[in-house]
């Protein structure tokens, strides 16, 4: 609260003398604020979100994801074929050449997948190449990438987090030099870095022209890490950076009326939800009753908190994944806001004067107040225990908790199976072991026919949604800020492309 | 002296042990380390090995005995996070968060003590007001807020110096006003204090009585009993800047050892957290000792205690 008071009193001031510097327009250069210092440049060693931006600069994946279309198309691969369940073969770009001089072809892309196939090597996101078993070299230029067992979303995880490294540097640095000096095939190449400080990037003029990412216009990216929110907006009004994100709504708002900066609010795949106990690992809860979860799904004003709350570009969620995300079935059962019809669900379910129950949740703490402000309107009082991420887990996981406010990324994976998958196929998140939901879900992972999928996943999310395993809430946004003059477009994935980016 | 220094750098070195024993068992506490290393949705396996990897399987006093055995010879081993020897990350971070203590606490030293004396010379002035609502000033306000405010002042309005970072000089101006600030109001009341009492004293009316310049009573012959309280204290208030310079330093991205003790503590980054505690604490400890045998010099009545 203090802080927001400050935050206001000092957006107020900075309006008063504010002679904005355009500094990076006239050397083509742009300088970026992210909070966060990386544990390593690796991208396979970090599992931050600034981690994943970093790494679509550096490097190239195989294939690449087309954000205006959605289809996948050839990045460092020209083409792909399904050999069969488990093979998958790529015809690899003639031409490329890595920032260090090192020309790139299937050893490569082989080393590569290799060594993050093995757990051993310690890759951070498991989930991200848990599906390789490795590759194998056809010719120079023709590679197979071989699955552990059928698994559907490969393409996406290819087209994101798996990038390709070079593997003669690769065998000399280590993990450790890569953290350090990174080399890639990507649009930018790392020439600084100061741990905690700075990134310095520059455009890599040896790019390859056929890239889908396009080549970049910004010549000089200049990556600054500034922990505190305030001090970005003072770098912003400044002329010290002339990007950031994340910012929060309110802030974001003052922003726009200054003028001389561009606010932009765009999605994310990040969806809040409520989770219950409906198959009694924490023990016996109302919330075994199915119409006592309809009654919260009705208590909850989940149109109001994106309007007074969220804000932007946020939306309500109905189905248990985001929309966007392959096989997300929207025509589900809805619960529309109406406290009324959740009271005489209550009495039905034989709770006609509410119930205690306890209440856990680890971030937007303003959020978990809302609800229990409206699920206090019906009768319920839930008792809220705020906690850190890893601790919070650690008790969902051990069954300790029947109700919760949660949210999930889907790592900005573009696939239901990223999400529905793995908190309903009956591991340690699943609280509603539903053995129907579990085998279509067991199914449509393994499968390739994306028709098949599409139907199974459907019926699986349909009676979620039915029996509320979940109350799916709301997606998340972020704003960004930055220079009017700056080109640039947000998308929903959450990895901001300055590659695309540039001056006016 | 020496019987005198023995003790209490035996003493010294006791608290620091302790600290550190406490802090270990105390991050124990804080969840489960394996969870938050593996990251948010690592799957049951990944923290599994990470835990097997990291040995937190073992008992929490053998992992204590473990750590301080290869502590003691510098080596505190990798840090979670970042996974480089915890050593290096501590050299390249003490060296920012040592000079912004020290420029700090040099700051405070040359506005507290002149305005203390000057506000004890003339009581209930308008100099001693004076002195008096900056020290009300500086005990009120949060640092933040203190810091943000001169950021806007004289960074984003009238651009004198850079918002944050520190490539320069001109960057450690604010961080050292800000922190520098914060301990000036305890100083200046104490030295003010002193100064009153030691300036009623008998030997002060001699020492004016036999005709010594104003000058050399106030600064020989006052001060320098007036300020042995204040040597105390200042090693204390060195000793909370060091540590506590983690808001100055997140404001600024400035990006010193307290920063990194906060971010590593959110991270459950062991290593750095416990060799952070151990040199910080170590500091503290040190600066104490430095300011008993200051004192003990400044008075020989000490030593005999």
């Amino acid at each position: 609260m203090k802080r927001k008071l400050l935050s206001f009193t000092l957006a107020s001031l900075m309006t008063v003398t504010v002679v904005p510097v355009f500094a990076g327009a006239s050397d083509n250069s742009l300088t970026v604020a992210f909070a966060r210092e990386l544990e390593s440049l690796d991208a396979y060693m970090n599992t931050d979100r600034d981690g994943i931006t970093l790494a679509r600069h550096i490097w190239d994946g195989l294939v690449y994801r087309d954000q205006k279309t959605g289809e996948y198309v050839g990045n460092l691969a020209t083409g792909w074929s399904w050999i069969d369940n488990t093979t998958l073969e790529f015809k690899l770009r003639k031409g490329v050449v890595f920032h260090n001089g090192e020309a790139f072809n299937a050893d490569d892309v082989v080393a590569t997948m290799n060594f993050v196939a093995k757990p051993e090597n310690g890759v951070k996101t498991q989930r991200n190449v848990a599906w390789i078993a490795g590759a194998e070299k056809v010719d120079d230029f023709t590679v197979r990438v071989l699955l552990k067992e059928p698994f559907p979303a490969a393409l996406e995880y290819l087209a994101g987090p798996v990038v390709i490294y070079p593997d003669e540097y690769f065998a000399k640095a280590g993990t450790k030099g890569m953290g350090i000096t990174p080399v890639g095939t990507g649009p930018y190449k790392v020439t600084g870095h100061e741990p905690g400080k700075r990134i310095d990037l520059v455009r890599y003029e040896g790019y390859h022209a056929d890239s889908p990412k396009g080549r970049p216009s910004i010549e000089k990216i200049t990556w600054r890490i500034i922990p505190e929110a305030n001090t970005q907006f003072a770098e912003l009004v400044s002329g010290g950076v002339e990007w950031i994100w994340q910012v929060p709504a309110d802030q974001a708002e003052r922003f726009s009326s200054l003028g001389n900066f561009t606010v932009t609010n765009e999605s994310t795949m990040r969806i809040g939800y409520l989770g219950f106990d409906a198959s009694d690992r924490y023990g016996e809860t109302p919330l075994d009753d199915v119409r006592v979860r309809r009654a919260i799904a009705h208590a909850i004003d989940r149109q109001g908190m994106v309007k007074s709350l969220l804000k932007g570009a946020s939306i309500v969620v109905n189905s248990a994944c985001f929309p966007s995300q392959f096989g997300c079935e929207l025509d589900v059962p809805t619960y529309e806001f109406d406290p009324g019809k959740a009271r005489a669900l209550l009495a039905e379910a034989g709770y006609p004067d509410g119930f205690e129950i306890p209440f856990y949740a680890y971030r937007d703490r303003s959020y978990a107040e809302a609800m229990m402000a409206n699920l206090s309107g019906v009768g319920i009082t839930p008792s809220l225990t705020y906690l850190k991420y890893a601790a919070l887990r650690d008790k969902v996981q051990n069954g300790e908790v029947p109700f919760l406010f949660m949210t999930w990324g889907s790592y900005s994976i573009n696939d239901v199976s990223a999400i529905t998958s793995a908190f309903f196929r009956g591991g340690k998140d699943d609280y509603a072991h539903d053995p129907e939901v579990i085998e279509w879900l067991t199914e449509a992972d393994s499968i390739t026919d994306p028709a098949k999928r599409k139907e199974l996943y459907s019926k699986a999310l349909k009676k979620i949604a039915d029996q509320v395993y979940w109350l799916p809430l709301f997606s998340y946004n972020t704003n960004y800020i930055y220079n009017a003059d700056l080109d640039f477009t947000p998308t929903p994935d959450e990895i901001p492309r300055f590659f695309s980016a540039s001056w006016k | 002296m020496l019987r005198f220094f023995l003790k209490r750098l035996g003493l010294a070195a006791l608290v620091a042990f302790t600290v550190s024993l406490i802090s270990f068992s105390l991050l124990f506490l804080a969840g489960d380390p394996a969870i938050a290393l593996a990251g948010e949705g690592a799957t049951d396996a990944d923290i599994e090995a990470v835990r097997i990897q990291y040995g937190f399987d073992r008992p929490v006093l053998e992992q204590y005995g473990g750590w301080l055995g290869n502590a003691l010879t510098g080596d505190f081993g990798d840090s979670y996070y970042f996974k480089t020897p915890v050593i290096h990350l501590v050299a390249e971070k003490i060296p920012i968060t040592m000079t912004l203590g020290l420029c700090a606490i040099s700051f405070a030293i040359l506005l507290s003590i002149p305005l203390g004396v000057l506000a004890a010379v003339k009581p209930n002035s308008l100099i001693d007001r004076f002195a008096l609502f900056l020290s009300v000033i500086g005990q009120a306000m949060p640092s933040f807020w203190f810091g943000l405010i001169l950021i806007v002042i004289f960074a984003v309005n009238l651009g004198w110096v850079p918002v944050s970072g520190s490539d320069s000089w001109r960057h450690f101006i604010l961080p050292t006003v800000v922190l520098g600030y914060y301990a000036t109001p305890a100083i200046m009341r104490l030295t003010r204090a002193g100064m009153l009492e030691v300036l009623r004293a008998d030997y002060i009316r001699t020492a004016r009585a036999k005709g010594i310049r104003p000058g050399k009573v106030l600064f020989k012959h006052a001060l320098r009993n007036a300020v042995i309280p204040v040597v105390g204290l200042t090693a204390v208030q060195l000793g909370f800047m060091l540590g506590g310079s983690v808001i100055i330093e997140s404001i600024f991205a400035l990006n010193g050892a307290g920063f990194l003790a906060f971010e590593s503590i959110s991270r459950n980054d062991f290593p750095t957290v416990q060799a952070l505690i151990l040199i910080f604490s170590l500091i503290y400890v040190l600066l104490t000792l430095l300011a008993d045998l200051l004192n003990a010099w400044l008075d020989p009545r000490i030593r005999e205690a």
